[in-house]
């Protein structure tokens, strides 16, 4: 089927009617649309994210329709949309008009929902996510914290659409990205944009879009490709995931527009097969855009074609670097090739390809249609537009957040992710997951950027966010991170393969009190060859968590080695369990302990053998009166 | 052409090579595990990095072009402690049994130690510890001692291409394998020993009949005397025995062989082989010289020649024989005996 413009304005048209209620989402409660057009149905929009998907969002769909419908409800529509962001209090629905945020909705909620707010306007007060009320206010989701200083670009159809229906995408705005570019500019025109609004890449390296495409253009072939990273594989990150699957469609329409630029025919897109939610959308995604003409042969009556496949990944970490994801697609192993041809001009089969990073090519279509211009008014000079992140770790609001470039980490972690639960104390930051660092208290007020985390000893990344409290050790922080560059590197080159290895060990000696000051030198020389003489970024980022943690946390390392000692009282091997004089000899301790090594008479002071303890921690547990402690 | 300068001198090179290629025309020595001229660049050893001024990381020379006006640091401090970096971990991770090891004296992990300096492997925690493949009747392999340089894989894929071994498993764990790592013999593995003669330390090494140490023995260039082929290898000689054969690099071979040539010298010295041309007399064969040969086979061609015409002759020749001499063969039938009824082995 070939499609024009006018059909793609027609199913706009009409798909935007039964959506107007959702949009006061997007635009923070202003309705821009004539109100005329308004239906005046309400709408259960359930969230379909990740985690929400995992716990049920599904059946609360079904439960909700067989509600409605039993209650002879005509005027409420329900949909499942991509990820609403705020993972932490999943499953997450919301309700128009108004945007009533409900959160942790149980399947036996939902007829309390309905049957109150559906059938009678109430709102169920107990339901309500916890940011939804303020002094006894009923804030509508848009007016929430974690949400109030977010700007969705990437995101900006997640949570809205359902991302099922091409129509829902074409309806705001999808497919007139790729129609201009196709109708109304040359291939020169549209890398021009590119280049002007400055769009760095989000997988990590944050090279700049506009210019890596027009070396792939320059560069004359028979053929060319265009690939989208989908392999996210830092542990932690989740929003190409869900951008995949709650807007697959940007992300095709997008890899439309690099193929036109530079003059490729075939796409492909690199997936980890543990993503099997994403591929199955994007399967469906591109069926439907092929149905459409929008995707195959003489798109808009144009002489440009393009069609995209699925490659998947095995999940390999090492696959998401550029070079032995080409490999991987080839058949090969996956191992990075050396640095000697650029991708852009020696690539995928020895032709010139394009790799970007999913949350990269969402940005694509609405820079085409807006402008380079709108997308420098967002963020930072040095780095235009937003970033998302996924918060994780010690923080209350754990998610996906979209915010500007240049918004503090403070901002981030405090007002948006709701800072560090459980009264405890912030310690440190690590972003840009197992090649990124770690970093303190004194640098929150630090704007994200992609230079500003460099100078700082950390990196973007692909916008992991881990928070730290004061009970974490960062020694053992730093060891977590090298296990998993262990398991990962690909084994190729010698720095990585057994510098590595080498590093977990001393950090290993270390957090279990068999560190010398020495290893603390050794550590330190150590991380500068693997940096210097790595094949690719896996090896030279690898020792990042390290570096930054002992820059900014020597003295922990030293405790461990000097005096035997973790000061955050997480290492295991480190910590002595003590009865205190609290203890009122009731025996439970003695009663529970599994390696029987504590002793003392009823109604006296227990002890607890040291050398036979084996810190499981038991004791602690069970205790009535908080007499036992380690230290 | 391209200026560039190393170690703060000028030189020009021919723009389009690598910075390895152009220290070797240059005579400066920079030492390299992975590399081989012959197959594509790997750049996994990580010891040919060098400085490339502007670069934020060392840069390995065996896959950076030259660009004119690159200024590059071959040997400096920055340079030579990377370099010992990765010998002290390659050799951590390697059995030290450098006094009965095989490969002593041609081992080149042995010889860049030796030249940097690495005298242990400092860092201690796990080691290797697999299995010796010993299943090949050819060769050994023994995975402790590789250093995973890939070579032994990539010969066999890129220029020998069987592909009967792989990388297996990842980081660490990687290990050169044949497929689900059932053993060499269970491969199809065509035991030319192509992997053998790239591998630079003793990870794979030919089984041998006699022991010699490297330096003990001779190298004699000559031609492989199996085929018509004419690949060069060197024989190894140790005191006046032939203990061993390598391929010799340039044409034809280009330091390629198959299993006959690698592997079948024992021939040589073995009791049957004929050193000499045999005549029976008194129905017992008896040593000749080679003049009473000729003589006896002249008296008999001219014999049976004038008694039954040339057509009662037939001649065979050999692939083991040169272009040069089945030409010469075919020549004798045809010119001298005057029959056409001539032929060769490999026709068969
Ligand atoms: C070890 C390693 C893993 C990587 N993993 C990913 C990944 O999962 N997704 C991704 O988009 N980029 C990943 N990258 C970055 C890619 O190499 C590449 O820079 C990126 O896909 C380019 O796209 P962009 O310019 O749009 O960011 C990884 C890099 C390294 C070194
Ligand atoms: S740095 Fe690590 S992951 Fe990258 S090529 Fe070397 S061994 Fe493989
Ligand atoms: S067996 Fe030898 S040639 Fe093969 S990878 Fe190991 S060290 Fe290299």
């Amino acid at each position: 089927m070939m499609i024009t413009i006018e059909m793609l304005n027609e199913i706009k048209k009409k798909t935007l009617k039964t959506m107007t209620l959702r949009l006061e989402k997007k635009n923070n409660g202003i309705s821009s649309i004539n109100k005329e057009n308004v239906s005046d149905k309400k709408h259960v929009l359930i969230c379909g994210g990740p985690g929400c998907h995992s716990s049920g969002a599904d059946e609360l769909k079904k439960r909700f329709e067989q509600k409605i419908d039993k209650e002879e409800l005509t005027d409420v529509n329900v949909s499942i949309a991509g990820c609403f962001g705020l993972c932490e209090s999943g499953p997450n629905i919301e309700i128009y008009p108004g945007g009533t945020f409900y959160s942790q909705v149980k399947i036996d909620d939902v007829d309390e929902i309905v049957e109150k707010h559906l059938c009678r306007d109430e709102v169920v007060e107990r339901l309500l996510n916890e940011g939804a009320i303020k002094e006894e206010n009923i804030k509508p989701v848009f007016e929430v914290d974690f949400y109030k200083k977010q700007e969705k670009i990437a995101l900006r159809n997640c949570g809205i659409i359902d991302y099922n229906s091409i129509d829902e995408y074409i309806a705001l705005d999808g497919y007139q990205a790729l129609a201009k570019a196709l109708t109304e500019m040359t291939q020169e025109e549209v890398i021009d944009i590119m280049k002007k609004s400055n769009l760095r890449g989000r997988g990590g390296a944050g090279f700049p879009t506009g210019r890596k495409w027009e070396t792939a253009f320059k560069y004359e072939a028979d053929k060319k490709y265009v690939i989208c990273n989908a392999d996210e594989g830092d542990p932690g990150a989740f929003m190409d995931r869900s951008i995949l699957e709650g807007d697959p469609h940007s992300v095709l329409e997008a890899m439309a527009i690099c193929g036109y630029a530079i003059g490729s025919d075939q796409g492909y897109i690199y997936v980890r097969a543990e993503y099997p939610v994403a591929v199955q959308r994007l399967k469906t995604a591109i069926k439907k855009a092929k149905e459409k003409g929008l995707l195959g042969e003489n798109i808009f009556g144009t002489e440009f074609n393009f069609n995209i496949e699925i490659r998947l990944g095995a999940g390999a970490f090492v696959c998401g670097e550029g070079t032995a994801l080409m490999e991987s697609i080839e058949g090969k192993r996956g191992m990075p090739r050396p640095k000697i041809n650029r991708t852009a001009h020696k690539g995928l089969w020895g032709k010139p390809t394009i790799i970007n990073n999913v949350e990269t090519l969402a940005n694509v279509p609405p820079i085409i249609t807006k402008g380079a211009k709108w997308l420098k008014s967002i963020g930072t000079e040095d780095s235009p537009g937003t970033k998302v992140f996924a918060l994780g770790g010690k923080i209350k609001n754990t998610g996906l957040v979209e915010v500007p470039m240049g918004t503090t980490l403070r901002e981030i972690i405090f007002d948006i992710g709701g800072g560090i639960p459980n009264g405890k104390k912030f310690k440190a930051v690590q972003t840009g997951g197992p090649s990124g660092g770690c970093i303190p208290e004194e640098f929150l007020d630090t704007p994200v950027d992609f230079a500003s985390l460099g100078k700082i000893g950390s990196i973007m990344g692909s916008g992991g966010m881990i928070v730290l409290d004061d009970t974490d050790c960062m020694v053992d922080i730093a060891r977590f991170f090298l296990d998993f560059t262990v398991d990962e590197s690909c084994g190729k080159c010698v720095p990585c393969r057994e510098g590595t290895k080498r590093m977990l060990e001393i950090l290993e000696r270390i957090t279990k009190g068999k560190g010398t000051p020495e290893d603390l030198d050794r550590l330190e020389s150590l991380s500068e060859a693997i940096t210097d003489s790595s094949l690719c970024g896996l090896g030279q980022t690898a020792s990042n968590p390290v570096k930054s943690t002992m820059k900014y946390f020597r003295h922990e390392y030293e405790a461990h080695v000097k005096e035997i000692r973790c000061p955050a009282g997480s290492c295991q091997e480190l910590l002595q369990f003590f009865i205190t004089d609290k203890c009122v000899g009731c025996t439970k301790c003695a009663n529970n302990c599994p390696a029987s090594c504590i002793s003392g008479n009823l109604k006296e002071r227990h002890v607890i053998d040291t050398e036979q303890c084996i810190k499981c921690g038991t004791c602690m547990e069970v205790c009535p009166v908080g007499a036992v402690i380690k230290k | 052409m391209a200026e560039i300068t190393i170690n703060a001198k000028k030189y020009q090179v021919n723009s389009g090579i690598t910075i390895l290629e152009a220290c070797n025309r240059l005579g400066i020595s920079i030492p390299t595990l992975c590399h081989d001229d012959r197959l594509e660049p790997y750049a996994a050893c990580r010891l040919c990095v060098v400085e490339v001024k502007g670069k934020k990381n060392l840069q390995t020379s065996c896959s950076t072009k030259i660009r004119d006006g690159m200024v590059v640091e071959t040997h400096n401090k920055r340079v030579i402690n990377a370099r010992k970096e990765v010998l002290d971990l390659l050799f951590s991770n390697h059995p030290e049994d450098c006094l009965t090891c095989e490969k002593a004296g041609g081992c080149k992990l042995q010889d860049y130690c030796y030249e940097y300096g690495v005298e242990e492997g400092t860092y201690v925690g796990e080691k290797k510890d697999y299995h010796i493949d010993d299943s090949n009747p050819f060769y050994t392999y023994d995975p402790n001692k590789c250093i995973l340089c890939g070579k032994c894989v990539r010969v066999c894929d890129e220029l020998q291409c069987t592909n009967a071994i792989g990388l297996g498993n990842r980081g660490f764990d990687s290990k050169v394998v044949t497929p689900f790592d059932l053993g060499l013999a269970t491969s199809n593995c065509v035991s030319c020993g192509n992997c053998v003669a790239v591998c630079p330390v003793g990870a794979l090494t030919p089984k041998k009949k006699e022991k010699y140490r490297t330096w003990e023995i001779r190298k004699v260039k000559t031609t492989c005397s199996y085929c018509g082929v004419g690949c060069q290898i060197e024989l190894l000689v140790k005191g006046d025995k032939v203990v061993g054969v390598e391929p010799a690099r340039g044409t034809p071979n280009d330091g390629l062989l198959c299993v006959k040539g690698r592997f079948g010298y024992s021939f040589i010295n073995h009791s049957d082989r004929l050193k000499a041309p045999l005549i029976k007399r008194n129905g017992e064969f008896e040593e000749a010289t080679w003049e009473e040969a000729y003589d006896l086979i002249i008296d008999k061609i001219s014999e049976i020649k004038e008694e039954y015409g040339s057509e009662s002759f037939a001649g065979l020749t050999s692939a083991r024989c040169t272009n040069e001499e089945n030409y010469l063969f075919q020549k004798m039938f045809r010119a001298l005996i005057g029959t056409n009824n001539v032929d060769h082995c490999a026709r068969l």
